[in-house]
């Protein structure tokens, strides 16, 4: 097995570009290490990107915010501007495993890594965030909910790699949220995630919105329908019946050893709910 | 294929050693540095048993691999005290009786100093979500949680 | 030999009942402690072992000569290099085992009978090459049909996992195998007439999982066999003299020869009782001809070390409305996994113990199913049947419209009740621990909209058995303690204040090791909490044998009759008419003469102890629930266990505490899931879900003291009790917050959100 790790973009596509057997990209290695040491892969290259500086930048760009593939969610944490824009996006790096996690895991790995159960992924969609993906024949944006297109499947092709996500400006009366449902208080896979972003108007209505549900299907999804439902009101009962309404018929999950189908449903609709109110609360303070 | 050769600052010292690409730093610092405090409890990330700071940044050592710490500073439980003096969150861990097998101390000492390095007076509750990476099967975490936050109030005092 | 005993009250203590830190303690916060896997020898290989990928399957072949011939490995086990094992029951403490069943599973001989059980092992110089010589190994299996729960083992037409077991304990004796090893019973009184006499009748069935004992350190040993055939093992365990005593069985060697040191242990909880890695460590090194060190991956641990069992209980109790319980019936069906031997018998024993029953009756079944063989949990079997007696028991606190403790109050044992299973109690304390629980500012505090409280008692009876301890006073004055049981977690700190007050030196001056099995005679294991009531027994007859000596030492040196010399306070002195002859000596006096009045200083004590007594406690929580998630919060958590003399009370509350907290795991997310494979779903930390620090409150630990009659200090085990009562306190609490009863462990939020949906559905 070897490892590289180049200190451009170019070089990194090259290397995935050129590798003979299978190459994996290691950011955080908060997945890759436990993958490898349970014989689950085999890669005979392993490309660390934390030496591109891309990758590794957070920086406000056209008023909005392009952040490195390879930034770990106790950075995202750490920059108060970036918190304040997005708390969903930075609560949602910041709910991934423990302390020790966060010291490492980062937003391309999360969403890489091809989980549906993803913690950052519903908050980046949620927040409208574009991928920067580069690869042999150049760079492209990609929408993040088009990135990953099932249970580790991905839309990338071979020697392409994300550089960095950008979110784009966030203008004021908006905000955003994240919460997931775990057993425990800490540590577990999302059963559940629900991530929305909205945006009001002076008087307090809803004008967009965005709702995105992670671990209720075999990817991540964004669900129109129930941003559709909130838009046009203050979030009143009735809205919220809607949105939960919604957001639980958009739900195709299965049982496993995490959650069943019926409680993967019915939680969805109470996040969903729940999620809401926190970014109305918060877009309001705006 | 030959191995990496990688140097580093573990706990203050400059260290030199060689690696498979495979093998984490948990496994240099266990196998090859011969520094045994950090444990391995599974491998995956989910026990902080092996949990070490990485220039400054708590980590699980099992979850970066050998090659990757060039130039970097490592600091692990052997680190922790200075000379013949222990950190007051190791005195403290001894007083509140905050251990009992012990297999999960070196992963709360480093844990907690990493936490109050960047916080002088968390609340319970933040210490307790900050550990929560840090399996105990012993002590229900009572005792620990009242050593580091005995330790915090002792640092304050200076 | 048994001692007899001076009473607590009169011995001089300075260090016992406090909170001393504890002399192996520096080594443990500054990473220098040494567990299983931290010890290494020059040359040493490393070994792996090759599992069954199938629940249950036939072994038709095993062909290693492809791994044998890889460069690098340097010696390949399988069944061929055990000798097979009569069938032959030992009591080993708590549980019972048979090393025809151990032979087999340390290595598959004829079936596998779970997915990770053992097939082979390699030895190799390197981990690369150790994974590749696994991959070389060609087993071919006949692949038989699984079956994993308890009651689907026990169905006629369910697979069978051996030929030859037949249900004992049933008449007529049956002429067919099944997966029923046992029926066991114990009865007093006339159970029907007893429910005749009942106005509330309450019956229930319930059903729990298998949990794991979770230790965060997985089973790790290092082994050497030398040319001339004697062995040196380090593992991690909690028993080395049985390590010993298995490893030289199993491969033929004289006890003697076989050497085992015991690491400082990462926990165990009952699970390093036995024997998985060590025997292969040890034949791999004796072909190989250099160490072996072989350490579980977390993967291993839940895949082939023994959980506890999972089981289906059925308890009916009966009471009069003023609240006494007439009549007491449960049916245990315990699964032993791989092999028999569930703790079923401690279960059946326990179920009712807490309560004077004049009329009980307890029916267990030991089964066996495609699971890893069980190993001691923690109290093993009572956390299960006391889960459903305590369930039930407050069920019929709501329908006599009583409160819960008082109801237990009317009911409880206490000194001279005779239990169901044989005993009749000295001095207990249950009635204490529910008055210390009644009286604390938790039992009143006001709760809110969808908070509950609860509360539950338990019993465990631990044990004594034999136990050896060293005492050597060094010139210095210093004192060596050696004891056989290794230090789970403050065994350590307790004997040396023991040793310290008993000879009157100061704590520091006392150093204490565990010693290996060359250097003391036969230690039982660390479990059924005996190694602070036993170890402090022994420390007790080796004090009182130097006393002794120093006393005739005295006697010579001062030419004074023996019986005019006294020890007290730490010295010897002349008393009576020799009380002006000399001056008093301390230990540290006598010890610089100790060449001059006949060599070196040391007692060695060599018991069985005998008289353990019961401890009981009372465990008290609250918790809130989510309505609409199912999610079950511990709000709060008082618990108190008598414990009949602390001797270090800070010890004595993290058994109380840790105990709690793996209960609170049993009762909320802790489970095996098996998929329909008859493999594991969640062999991992992830998701084996253990409390975690933001899981649980703070736990008050109430330590409430009956003494021992039959221990010198008063002192009762009580590291197995405390994780009896969670799981019932906090279903009862579960069932105060929302008016269910749940009845079915884990009580994970799928589980609860369902029950209230659908009572909601119910009730339109």
């Amino acid at each position: 097995m070897r490892y590289q790790a180049p200190e451009s973009l170019d070089a990194a596509v090259a290397l995935l570009a050129g590798a003979q057997g299978e190459a994996r990209v290691l950011a955080g290695g908060t997945d890759l290490l436990v993958q490898l040491r349970a014989d689950l892969v085999d890669p005979e290259l392993i490309v660390d990107i934390k030496k591109i500086r891309e990758a590794r930048t957070v920086a406000e760009e056209r008023g909005g915010w392009r952040i490195g593939a390879a930034v770990t969610g106790a950075e995202l944490k750490e920059n108060t501007r970036l918190k304040q824009d997005w708390p969903g996006v930075v609560e949602a790096a910041n709910l991934i495993g423990s302390t020790q996690i966060q010291g490492r895991a980062t937003l391309g790995g999360n969403l890489c890594n091809g989980s549906p159960a993803a913690d950052s992924v519903p908050a980046l969609i949620a927040a409208g965030a574009t991928a920067a993906v580069v690869g042999p024949r150049g760079r492209r944006d990609v929408p993040v909910e088009d990135v990953m297109i099932g249970p580790r499947k991905l839309s990338l092709t071979k020697g392409e790699l994300i550089a960095s996500f950008f979110l784009p400006p966030r203008g004021r009366g908006a905000a955003d949220a994240y919460l997931r449902f775990i057993p425990r208080t800490e540590m577990d896979i999302a059963v559940v995630g629900v991530g929305i972003n909205l945006a009001l108007d002076g008087a307090g209505t809803i004008t967009t919105a965005r709702v995105s549900l992670g671990a209720v299907a075999e990817k991540v999804l964004l669900v129109p329908e129930a941003a559709q439902a909130i838009v046009g009101s203050r979030l009143d009962d009735a809205a919220q019946e809607r949105l939960a309404a919604q957001a639980r018929r958009a739900c195709r999950p299965i049982d496993d050893k995490r959650g069943t189908i019926d409680f993967r449903i019915d939680v969805a609709g109470v996040l969903a709910r729940r999620v809401a109110s926190i970014a109305y609360e918060r877009a309001r303070l705006r | 294929m030959a191995k990496h050769h990688v140097a580093a600052q573990v706990n203050g010292d400059e260290v030199e050693f060689l690696c498979e690409t495979e093998e984490t730093l948990l496994d240099v610092l266990r196998d090859t540095l011969n520094l045994t405090g950090s444990k391995e409890g599974c491998s995956s990330g989910d026990c902080g048993a092996c949990s070490i700071t990485l220039d400054g940044r708590l980590v699980c050592s099992c979850l970066v691999l050998g090659c990757e710490v060039g130039g970097r500073r490592i600091e692990t439980i052997e680190g922790m005290a200075r000379g013949e003096t222990l950190h007051p969150l190791q005195q403290k861990f001894l007083e509140h009786a905050a251990l009992q097998c012990g297999i999960c101390t070196p992963g709360f000492l480093v844990a907690s100093k990493a936490l109050l390095e960047r916080d002088r007076d968390p609340t319970e509750t933040e210490i307790r979500y900050w550990l929560a990476g840090n399996l105990c099967r012993c002590t229900g975490y009572d005792k620990i949680i009242k050593a580091v936050m005995d330790a915090a109030a002792k640092m304050r005092r200076g | 030999m048994a001692t007899m005993l001076t009473t607590a009250t009169d011995l001089p203590q300075t260090y016992v009942g406090t909170r001393t830190v504890r002399p192996d303690g520096v080594d443990k916060v500054t990473g220098r402690a040494r567990f299983g896997a931290d010890f290494n020898l020059p040359g040493q290989l490393v070994g792996r072992v090759l599992r069954s990928p199938h629940a249950h399957a036939r072994i038709v072949s095993i062909d290693t000569s492809k791994a044998e011939k890889l460069p690098g490995v340097k010696a390949v086990v399988t069944r061929d290099d055990f000798a097979d094992q009569p069938s032959e029951f030992i009591p080993a403490g708590e549980m019972m085992i048979n090393y025809r069943d151990m032979v087999r599973n340390i290595l598959a001989r004829e079936k596998v009978l779970y997915e990770g059980h053992a097939v082979a092992a390699v030895a190799a110089t390197s981990v690369a090459i150790a994974k590749r010589a696994l991959k070389l190994i060609e087993v071919e299996y006949e692949v038989l049909p699984p079956v994993i729960d308890v009651m689907d083992a026990m169905k006629p037409g369910a697979p069978v996992l051996h030929e030859d077991l037949f249900t004992v304990g049933v008449e007529p004796k049956p002429d067919k195998p099944s997966n029923i090893a046992k029926r066991v019973e114990i009865a007093q009184g006339d159970i029907d007439a007893g429910f005749s006499k009942a106005d509330v009748i309450v019956e229930r069935e319930f059903k729990t999982q298998p949990v794991h004992q979770g230790y965060i350190e997985p089973h790790a040993t290092l082994a050497s066999v030398s040319e001339d055939g004697s062995a040196e093992v380090w593992c991690t365990t909690q028993g080395h003299f049985i390590v010993r005593a298995h490893c030289a069985r199993l491969l033929g060697m004289d006890i003697g020869k076989v050497r085992v040191t015991a690491s400082e242990i990462g926990g165990g909880f009952g699970g390093k009782t036995v024997v998985y890695l060590e025997p292969l460590a040890v034949a791999l090194s004796k072909k190989a001809k250099r160490p072996v060190k072989m350490v579980m991956s977390r993967e291993e641990v839940f895949k082939a070390s023994g959980p506890t069992s999972g089981a289906h209980v059925k308890v009916k109790m009966g009471a009069t409305k003023g609240g006494r319980f007439v009549a007491a019936y449960a049916e245990l069906r315990y699964q032993a996994g791989a092999f028999q031997g569930s703790p079923v018998q401690p279960g059946v024993m326990c179920a009712f113990a807490p309560y004077d029953i004049d009329n009980v009756k307890v029916i267990g079944y030991d089964v066996v199913s495609n699971r890893p063989k069980v190993a001691a949990y923690r109290a093993p079997g009572a956390p299960i049947s006391e889960f459903a007696v305590e369930s039930v028991v407050d069920e019929l606190a709501k329908k006599l419209d009583i409160d819960p403790v008082e109801l237990r109050l009317q009911n409880a044992a206490r000194e001279g009740t005779k239990a169901a299973y044989g005993p009749k109690f000295g001095p207990i304390g249950l009635i204490d621990t529910l008055h210390a629980v009644r009286k604390t500012d938790h039992y009143t505090t006001p709760l809110e909209d969808w908070q509950g409280r609860g509360v539950a008692s338990g019993f465990w009876f631990n044990i004594g058995g034999e136990t050896c301890v060293s005492l050597t006073v060094n010139e210095d004055g210093t004192v060596s303690l050696m004891a056989g049981t290794p230090d789970i977690g403050g065994l350590r700190a307790s004997l040396a204040m023991v040793a310290a007050d008993e000879l009157g030196v100061p704590y520091d001056k006392v150093r204490p090791i565990i010693g290996d099995t060359g250097s003391l005679g036969f230690n039982f294991l660390t479990g059924g909490s005996r190694s602070a009531f036993s170890g402090s027994m022994a420390v007790v007859e080796a004090a009182r044998q130097i006393k002794a000596d120093l006393c005739r030492r005295a006697a010579k040196l001062w030419e004074v009759p023996v019986d005019q010399i006294e020890f007290e306070g730490g010295s010897v002195r002349p008393v009576g008419d020799a009380a002006t002859k000399a001056k008093p000596m301390s230990v540290a006096d006598m010890a610089k003469v100790a060449g001059k009045t006949g060599g070196p200083i040391g007692g060695y004590g060599r018991i069985n102890a005998q008289g353990a007594g019961p401890s009981f406690g009372t465990h008290l929580v609250d918790v809130a629930v989510d309505p609409e998630t199912g999610r079950v919060t511990v709000l709060r958590y008082t618990m108190a266990q008598d414990a009949g003399r602390a001797v270090h009370p800070s010890y004595v509350e993290g058994q109380y505490q840790g105990g709690a907290a793996q209960g609170i795991g049993w009762a909320l997310n802790e489970e095996y899931i098996y998929g329909p494979d008859g493999k594991l779903q969640n062999a991992g930390f992830l998701d084996y879900r253990m409390p975690v620090a933001s899981d649980v409150p703070m736990i008050d630990a109430i330590i409430v003291e009956v003494p021992n009659p039959r221990h010198p200090y008063g002192v009762r085990g009580v590291g197995e009790t405390p994780i009896v009562p969670p799981m019932a306190a906090i279903a009862n609490a579960i069932e105060n917050a929302t008016g269910i009863r749940f009845t079915d462990l884990p009580m994970s939020p799928p589980k609860v959100l369902k029950a209230l949906k659908e009572r909601c559905r119910n009730k339109v």
